[in-house]
């Protein structure tokens, strides 16, 4: 009993450097193919450069100072945006989950403009706040408020009934209902919310850097077409693509942080 | 009200829009009594329980508990154990205590219900009967003199439920609790209870004292005698032929 207790321990320690190192073996896979068939000549390096010369020019843009500044820039925009969006969305999806009253004078107007494609508004908000900062940073708020509010609210209202009225039996406080009880359960949701919001953040920020912006990674990526610079190209997509991974690992570190209790359980299990 | 008296119900109806679901009731409980509800589904007897607990009104009577008529006298344990999900056992007793001792009350309480080892758990880490005995140590938590129990015991498998049944019986005696048990089991009533009341259309329209320290042969004519009052001899006769 003990001998197969310790064999099942052993594998277990085995299995988890190759649980966590699966993942990368596709991208890996990719990313070797991709250089043996530019080295081999199979891909034209005005198609698609070998990833070798775009990870030479990152080097150079980083050494230049060109790809820090417009990164840091980039961050920036999105970060406010999503702080301005995501509160907005919260404040919102709370008092719209919370009374009734609030749900019926906002939820229907809300949703309404949920339906309307935010990008549609790049030509409006050019017209309105032309091609600055807050340009920019509106539309990223636009497009990262209706994910978190939809989830907060859907979160709140749909917060068990029982779990309220056992709050209620036990006589607290509106705020203490909310801090001990709603809030809590509607977590997950809410998460859910941001998860997707982060998603939509730099969907929303390549648009906008690319048809309206002077600073930024969508405009180092456009300018770089202007001049058939394909390794910057394909470096601006690369960075895209490491800052959306970043942004999800964040997001699922929050939840497992925030949300213990989910998976406490089902690994004693 | 009299000097003995816990809860006095005096004339208690409610209404859901057209429904009646309790007309004309009439109860008096005493102090540190234990008095079972039974009746067929439908017959009032949680609607009752909930209108004792203040979590509804009722459409017109008095309920009138204490002598101070105050509802935090008393604590509720549900069907469903009601534990907070993302607190674990030690917090989910400590919520809703205003006390400064919480924490020590709530160990002690832990190892009253014997689960001391579980302060640090997840409810999800819990078996059926071990929630609910958590669900009852954060009942007791805030020493209450009112102990109400809808259907508590209503989902656990036969041992665990008369472990349960035993342990209650246990705490209210010792905390002389008065005690409000909601059951669809008349056995059950009839082992715990001190006094039985049948709800049927609406109305307590029975109710049977149970003798105290009674044996199994005792326990079996109470819920004999209750089964008659709820289904009615004819429908027992027509069962057992």
């Amino acid at each position: 009993m003990q001998d197969s207790l310790t064999i099942a321990r052993k594998k277990r320690k085995f299995d988890l450097p190759v649980t966590k190192l699966l993942p990368f073996l596709l991208p890996i896979i990719l990313i070797l193919f991709w250089q043996v068939s530019s080295t081999l000549g199979w891909l034209s390096s005005s198609v698609l450069p070998s990833p070798l010369a775009v990870l030479q020019d990152g080097i150079k843009l980083t050494q230049s100072g060109e790809l820090p500044k417009n990164l840091s820039i980039s961050l920036y925009r999105a970060t406010v945006g999503l702080l301005i969006g995501g509160g907005v969305g919260f404040i919102l999806g709370f008092i719209n989950g919370m009374s009734k009253t609030c749900r019926l004078l906002f939820d229907s107007s809300i949703q309404m403009f949920r339906n309307i494609p935010h990008l549609a508004l790049i030509p409006l908000i050019i017209l309105w706040l032309g091609i600055n900062e807050s340009a920019k940073i509106s539309l990223v708020a636009i497009g990262t408020m209706f994910p978190v509010y939809i989830n907060t609210f859907h979160g709140i209202s749909s917060v068990d009934p029982d779990l309220i009225e056992m709050g209620k039996s036990y006589e607290l406080s509106k705020s203490q209902m909310f801090f001990k009880i709603i809030f809590p359960a509607a977590l997950p949701q809410i998460l859910v919310g941001i998860r997707y919001a982060l998603g939509v953040m730099w969907t929303t920020l390549i648009v906008a850097e690319t048809i309206s912006a002077s600073s930024g990674i969508g405009y180092m990526a456009n300018n770089a077409e202007d001049f058939m610079d394909m390794e910057t190209v394909i470096l601006c997509i690369v960075v895209y693509a490491i800052l959306g991974k970043i942004s999800d690992l964040v997001a699922k570190s929050f939840e497992s942080l925030l949300l213990e209790w989910q998976t406490t359980g089902r690994s004693n299990v | 009200m009299n000097k003995n008296s816990m809860i006095e119900i005096k004339n208690v109806n409610k209404m859901y829009q057209n429904l009646t679901a309790l007309e004309n009731v009439n109860l008096n409980i005493n102090q540190g009594e234990f008095i079972a509800l039974v009746g067929m589904s439908g017959g009032g007897k949680s609607t009752l329980l909930r209108l004792i607990a203040g979590l509804e009104k009722p459409t017109s009577g008095e309920i009138t508990v204490g002598k101070d008529n105050s509802r935090s006298v008393m604590r509720m344990m549900f069907q469903e154990d009601r534990l907070l999900p993302w607190m674990n056992v030690l917090d989910n007793l400590s919520f809703g205590s205003k006390d400064k001792n919480t924490k020590a009350h709530a160990k002690e309480l832990l190892d009253l219900v014997e689960l001391g080892d579980y302060a640090n758990h997840f409810p999800n880490q819990l078996s059926g009967g071990q929630k609910q005995r958590i669900a009852l140590a954060r009942a007791l938590m805030t020493n209450p003199k009112v102990l109400l129990l809808d259907e508590p015991l209503g989902a656990l498998d036969a041992l665990t439920r008369r472990k349960m049944q035993d342990l209650i019986l246990d705490v209210c005696q010792k905390q002389h609790l008065t005690t409000i048990l909601v059951t669809h089991d008349v056995d059950e009533a009839a082992r715990m209870a001190d006094r039985i009341v049948v709800m049927k259309e609406s109305t307590n329209y029975y109710e049977e004292d149970c003798p105290k320290n009674r044996n199994a042969g005792q326990i079996g004519i109470v819920a004999d005698r209750v089964l008659n009052e709820i289904l009615g001899e004819k429908e027992i006769q027509k069962q057992t032929a």
